[in-house]
């Protein structure tokens, strides 16, 4: 666990980011996870996919991931090697899919106001602590479930259950 | 202390006496229900998983109706491997191309009871609450984790009430009801939450109407939105199931997270403006907005009974030039109960489009998509940018009689109105 941090650059989006935006309709046909990255946020910034560097870290307002159950939306954001998402809330179908794909969502009330564009942010999954290497600023997020912590260090559920299959 | 039908229903699937709201359960899951477009993501993680074949064939439920039929090339492939599958896995329910939106097909076709859990790779699976069911969405990865074992885990929600009182007035629909709802609450108002929807209001309502209702819970973080079961529902049942169920009813000494108290009587039409489900207005503070396209259709409002108050508008009248009206049929028994009514008739002659039952305009990957600049009013259930096609478009929802009363006038119109 010792090894669970994510560092990376902040790409900040507001609230109620649905998964419409994160991979628009037409892309559902899609089962390619790499096909799916080339589209990650497309209907907020087109260019996302170019621009987001490995390890970085999408901020989002309240209800990150609302409205439909697609995952991917999830899909695209690991593929294009997000490393986390952190939130001031998620929307729950999001939030089971992030996790399950071992990708870390993170709720952290006051993430929004506390993070510009482009500040370097510095995740410690097992202190529950994003710090912006930028400001110095600490913050803490809802420490996850303990059943959450085991799926994303196994590298998410498929993973998980491929080793715990007889416990589930 | 008393328990809401989510904490009865999640403590029967976990095997457990009594589970509160709070407590994360592991469940077995009744029903475990497929749409076209999630289904391949799930077999793969199934597969990824180590397991080869599904935990009971005659459990999963595969519908293809989001692209039905194939639009395009990539959709055909979905399809077509999906259909592999389920001959490879033995599964007894495939309902093709030619079935309709899951949402109404997996009722008519007996496979929701009251009392069940019910789990689907897609976030409308909330709708089959309106029969009693625990019904909730999850993703492709915890649906492959279902497909490998046919359990879940479960956070047990908290349940907000919604009490519905009085008589509805005329030309004011569920969807209303539940658009008003969505205002009060808030897109996120219910994240984790169940909705349980009760009153006199929901009583005196169709089948149809509440799940309306249920359908839409979703749209306020919701997990599930839940009606207790009554001889409406029985109704609807005995004709399709074999009856071996239980109903499942929340203690008077439930405890409820909040109650929100909506006076049905006071109610006027609604409309959800751009780009929230939650940005509802009275229709009088909308009227007058010229449209380019109107939809009735979908999971939330493509039932018998959305058609007939749409032909009812539209019968001996015309759609305005400048609109298209697309009716999609929310699957082939309302297309045949419409057939057979006349109301496809009337629809047609008014100038509608009317299409074999899909997901149609609803989620903008299949027909009647919406260009830069464009207006289009449905009777859907999500007005998100870029929802319809363009992100340029402006997506409004309202009931289907708004909806054909506006597609009459071009612009959006109180049914009374015109």
């Amino acid at each position: 666990m010792s090894a669970m941090k994510v560092k990376g650059n902040a790409w900040k989006f507001g609230d109620d980011v649905n998964t419409d935006l994160i991979v628009p309709g037409k892309y559902l046909e899609l089962v390619d996870p790499y096909e799916m990255a080339k589209h990650a946020m497309e209907g907020v910034d087109p260019e996302f996919p170019e621009k987001v560097a490995e390890g970085d870290i999408v901020v989002g307002g309240t209800n990150f991931g609302c409205g439909s159950s697609r995952e991917h939306a999830a899909i695209a954001l690991k593929y294009v090697r997000v490393g986390a998402v952190v939130a001031e809330s998620f929307a729950r179908i999001f939030y089971r899919n992030a996790i399950n794909l071992g990708l870390p969502a993170l709720e952290c009330p006051g993430i929004a106001d506390a993070v510009s564009e482009g500040d370097e942010l510095e995740i410690d999954l097992t202190g529950s602590k994003v710090v912006n290497v930028t400001t110095g600023k600490e913050l803490e997020f809802m420490p996850l479930p303990e059943f959450m912590v085991e799926v994303l260090t196994e590298g998410g559920l498929v993973p998980y259950l491929k080793k715990n299959m007889e416990k589930w | 202390m008393g328990k809401t039908v989510s904490e009865k229903i999640l403590s029967r699937a976990s095997g457990n006496e009594e589970v509160s709201a709070g407590e994360i359960v592991k469940a077995n899951v009744d029903i475990a229900m497929m749409p076209d477009l999630t289904t391949i993501l799930a077999v793969n993680a199934m597969k990824a998983m180590g397991v080869q074949k599904v935990w009971d064939n005659e459990k999963v439920v595969i519908i293809l109706d989001h692209v039905a039929p194939a639009s395009t090339l990539m959709a055909a492939e979905v399809h077509r491997d999906i259909r592999v599958f389920v001959k490879e896995q033995g599964l007894k329910h495939l309902y093709d191309v030619n079935s309709g939106v899951c949402h109404q097909v997996l009722p008519e076709k007996g496979h929701v009871k009251p009392g069940r859990l019910v789990i689907g790779a897609d976030s409308h699976t909330c709708t089959h609450g309106a029969f009693g069911a625990f019904a909730t969405g999850v993703g492709s990865t915890d649906m492959g984790a279902i497909l490998a074992t046919g359990k879940t885990w479960l956070r047990v929600p908290e349940t907000i009430k919604v009490v519905v009182d009085g008589k509805l007035p005329d030309w004011v629909a569920p969807k209303d009801v539940i658009l008003y709802t969505a205002g009060q609450i808030g897109a996120d108002g219910a994240t984790y939450n169940a909705l349980e929807f009760t009153g006199e209001t929901i009583k005196d309502m169709s089948v149809s109407g509440r799940m309306t209702l249920c359908n839409m819970a979703i749209e306020m973080g919701g997990k599930a939105g839940i009606i207790e079961p009554d001889d409406k529902t029985f109704e609807f049942l005995n004709e399709r199931t074999d009856g071996n169920y239980t109903p499942v009813h929340a203690d008077d000494n439930a405890v409820y997270r909040s109650t929100l108290n909506v006076d049905a009587e006071a109610l006027e039409p609604q409309i959800a403006c751009p780009h929230k489900v939650d940005n509802v207005k009275p229709i009088g503070e909308v009227a007058g907005l010229k449209i380019n396209q109107a939809f009735v259709g979908s999971c939330t409002n493509g039932r018998l009974e959305d058609l007939e108050v749409a032909a009812s508008i539209l019968q001996g009248r015309h759609v305005h030039p400048g609109v298209r009206l697309l009716v999609v049929p929310a699957s082939s028994e309302v297309y045949l109960q419409a057939l057979d009514s006349g109301v496809i008739q009337d629809l047609v002659e008014a100038g509608a489009i009317f299409s074999n039952p899909s997901c149609g305009a609803c989620f903008g990957g299949h027909i009647g998509l919406l260009a830069p600049g464009e207006v289009g009013l449905t009777s859907s259930n999500r007005n998100f940018k870029g929802r319809q096609g363009s992100p340029e478009a402006l997506v409004y929802l309202a009931s289907p009689a708004v909806t054909a009363a506006s597609a009459v006038t071009g612009v959006v119109t109180h049914p009374r109105d015109i």
